[in-house]
């Protein structure tokens, strides 16, 4: 073989940096309507391609169209674009909060309040959710109180986690949301673990798992895929590619051809991308999966192609490395508007009502902050006890514990 | 009463486990139809089905992070590790989430698994068959960690580990699977058939989880040790004829830190004992705590003796491996001072 000289080292590159001017045309948007629906025992085999498309429902002018189409009611879909508005509401406080030192930490969904919002309406009682700490989406649509979810963001007297977690590491396993870890992609591997004890135990609950783009470069990736495979787990595997991990767009996670979704054909399972900014889309794609599982057929492997429209969390500037007007050029547009044109487009809509209900969240949000605040915030008023920092590590306070809460004084 | 190997006893223990409790599910490579490359689950398969004891595939992560889940469930997971060479790439599930999952979600979620994994040296196993990591898991706050150093124990402590509420690293001398061993391995080994320790009871019983045993009394000295050091030890104190008393910890963490301090205050004398290297080995804490609560009673300084700094080498085996001449010099070196 002749010599082929030196060798390069290969780094890719997003296409633009701060400066540059934000072009997607690069990203080939399906038109609505266009991609198949299997049925839900259908040969992975046979659906490859839906690995390499995006499902869509919601075309240009804000129509549902397609096979996807149809399966929720308006009055669903108003639910659906309420809790997407309370989530950005809910959003845009607490980083005002975080700004005035009201907390340390937040952050927000803003661009991806879809997924979460959506997802969450496919899901029966019981079933659980292994989130990352963008989906608060799951604890709004559950109807999760938000006061309590400040309390947390708060670290204060009434925060349901005594003060020993990080800002929005939510935990509720009363609505189906497990305890949030700093650690990237952990719980992926643990929400097969949860789908394999309900197979062993001939239950009837499945478990949905997240993680991002970035974190799917983790090795508890990988393990979660082979263990889904392997016992056919009934879990729906869902990768929330906004783009961005921190600084790093997407392109270090997954190299420079195929998609997340692609991922998981290498383990026979059934993979779909999905429109992550079409609310209908988003339903109906994990209803899909949802059923799959709870019909026994395994698990199925979700991409949800969307964009981060904010930073990183309240300690980022995104400025830094991406264009400033970066998501206005997103083609899969803002998934808050595009709902809203289509319940204007259904009749069931207005601007005027929009504005009406935007004015309504933000009293009912701001009413929730006062209400928390009142118990305190990370700096000020009601605080977790010094007690509570050695409490509940063990179901039963050993000894070396006790003789150190009695050094602290406690 | 009946006599049993320390395989067989962890095998009744689990048996014992899932037959009492269909939550306790038992995991890990080799595990199921094989029973596991020690036999330590063997026929567990055949007799609770293959939803109740499987093979998983390599992945340590894996199996720890889907027991993790499980526990998040409601089931018990018993599952295995190989080796505890092999821990690494499940050590994140482990410290970040297992040991603190109940704390971080205030009680919202729990985490009463059993990881067991066989540790430990003396078998020519190299540098990734002989190690010991039980400092690498007490320094984590939210675990549970224990030794067993005979058949007895190894079952009462297992099932004690299986039934805690709290996730339990359990750590079996694999040295000691077929019967105890001193250290002098240029004599024959006797089986557990012939050692009193290895009468195991039949059916349901515990060992409590944080208290240690004294597995021989004395006056002069205080020996702190745990798995096969425990043998070692008493090998030690029989050829350097001193009264020393030989305290099995059984539970590194939570410690019986008031079976020790009585001990030293009796005796004003500690030396410490353990396979795993000597610079920041749990032996370091013991000492400290020694120190701490026993300074006006020590007469001599409080002795380590430990695998040195180094990987567990192969060729060097009874070089490295803290045998009863080592620990012996250090018991006469600790009377002396």
């Amino acid at each position: 073989m002749a010599d082929a000289g030196m060798l390069r080292f290969h780094v890719p590159e997003p296409e633009v940096r701060p400066g540059g001017t934000p072009d997607f045309s690069n990203v080939p948007i399906p038109k609505a309507g266009s991609v198949p629906r299997p049925d839900i025992d259908v040969d992975p085999r046979s659906i490859r391609d839906h690995a390499f498309s995006i499902i869509r429902v919601l075309n240009r002018t804000g129509e549902a169209v397609g096979p996807w189409a149809g399966l929720l009611s308006s009055d669903e879909l108003l639910t659906g674009l309420r809790h997407m508005m309370t989530l950005r509401t809910f959003d845009a406080r607490m980083q005002m909060a975080q700004r005035q030192g009201k907390t340390s930490f937040y952050m927000q969904h803003l661009g991806e309040e879809a997924v979460a919002c959506a997802f969450r309406k496919a899901l029966a009682p019981g079933d659980m959710n292994f989130p990352t700490y963008r989906q608060a989406g799951l604890l709004i649509a559950d109807g999760y109180p938000m006061v309590t979810m400040m309390n947390q963001i708060y670290s204060n007297e009434a925060d349901p986690l005594k003060g020993r977690q990080l800002p929005v590491m939510y935990s509720s396993k009363e609505h189906g949301f497990f305890s949030i870890s700093g650690n990237l992609a952990t719980q992926y591997i643990q929400a097969v673990g949860w789908a394999m004890a309900s197979a062993i135990s001939n239950d009837s609950r499945i478990a949905a798992a997240w993680i991002g783009d970035g974190s799917t470069a983790e090795s508890d990736f990988h393990s979660a895929l082979v263990f889904a495979s392997t016992y056919k787990a009934p879990v729906v595997l869902n990768v929330v590619n906004n783009q961005w991990a921190i600084s790093t767009f997407q392109g270090i996670a997954r190299g420079g051809s195929g998609t997340f979704a692609a991922r998981g054909l290498g383990f026979g399972i059934p993979s779909l991308r999905v429109d992550g900014n079409d609310y209908l889309a988003v339903h109906a794609v994990a209803k899909w999966a949802a059923e799959r599982a709870r019909s026994n057929l395994g698990p199925t492997l979700v991409e949800y192609v969307t964009y981060r429209a904010g930073a990183h969390s309240s300690s980022d500037d995104p400025s830094a490395y991406r264009p400033k007007t970066e998501s206005d050029a997103w083609p899969l547009g803002d998934p808050i508007v595009r709902l809203k044109n289509h319940l204007i487009t259904l009749g069931v809509w207005s601007d005027e009502r929009h504005a009406q209900a935007e004015a309504e969240i933000l009293d009912t949000v701001i009413a929730a902050q006062k209400e928390a605040e009142s118990h305190g915030t990370l700096h000020a008023g009601g605080k977790p006890s010094t007690r509570d920092m050695f409490e509940g590590l063990y179901a039963e306070m050993p000894p070396h514990l006790r003789r150190q809460r009695q050094q602290a004084g406690v | 009463m009946p006599r049993r190997t320390m395989i067989e006893a962890i095998r009744d223990a689990m048996d014992v486990s899932m037959g009492r409790d269909e939550k306790v599910v038992v995991f890990g490579e080799d595990v199921g139809f094989f029973g596991g490359v020690f036999r330590c689950t063997q026929g567990l398969q055949a007799k609770y089905g293959k939803s109740r004891c499987f093979d998983a595939p390599i992945n340590e992560s894996g199996i720890v992070g889907s027991a993790i889940g499980m526990a998040a469930y409601g089931l018990k997971p018993c599952v295995e590790i190989q080796f505890a060479d092999y821990m690494y790439p499940a050590y994140d599930q482990l410290t970040q989430e297992a040991a603190r999952l109940r704390y971080r979600s205030n009680g919202d979620f729990t985490c009463p698994i059993v990881v067991r994994m066989p540790t430990g040296g003396g078998i020519f196993g190299g540098q990734t068959h002989s190690q010991s990591p039980e400092a690498l898991f007490t320094h984590v706050s939210g675990l549970k960690t224990v030794v067993p150093s005979n058949p007895h124990d190894a079952k009462g402590l297992l099932i004690a580990a299986i039934e805690d509420p709290d996730p339990v690293i359990f750590l079996e001398p694999k040295r000691l699977y077929n019967g105890p061993f001193d250290g002098h391995h240029d004599r024959p080994v006797t089986p557990w058939s012939k050692h009193e320790l290895g009468e195991v009871a039949d059916g349901h019983y515990t060992v409590p989880l944080g208290k240690a045993a004294i597995s021989r009394a004395g006056s002069a000295l205080t020996v702190l040790a745990y798995g096969t050091m425990v043998y070692v030890a008493q090998a030690a104190v029989e050829e350097t004829g001193i009264d020393a008393e030989i305290i099995d910890l059984r539970t590194l963490l939570p410690l019986d830190l008031d079976t020790i301090v009585a001990s030293v205050k009796k005796t004003g004398r500690c030396v410490i004992v353990h396979e795993a290297t000597l610079t920041s080995g749990f032996g370091a804490e013991l000492s400290a705590l020694v120190q701490e609560n026993c300074f006006y009673h020590l007469e001599a300084p409080v002795a380590r003796v430990a695998g040195w700094d180094t990987p567990y080498p192969h060729a060097q085996e009874w070089d490295y491996f803290p045998g009863p001449a080592r620990v012996g010099r250090a018991l006469l070196e600790t009377m002396g001072a």
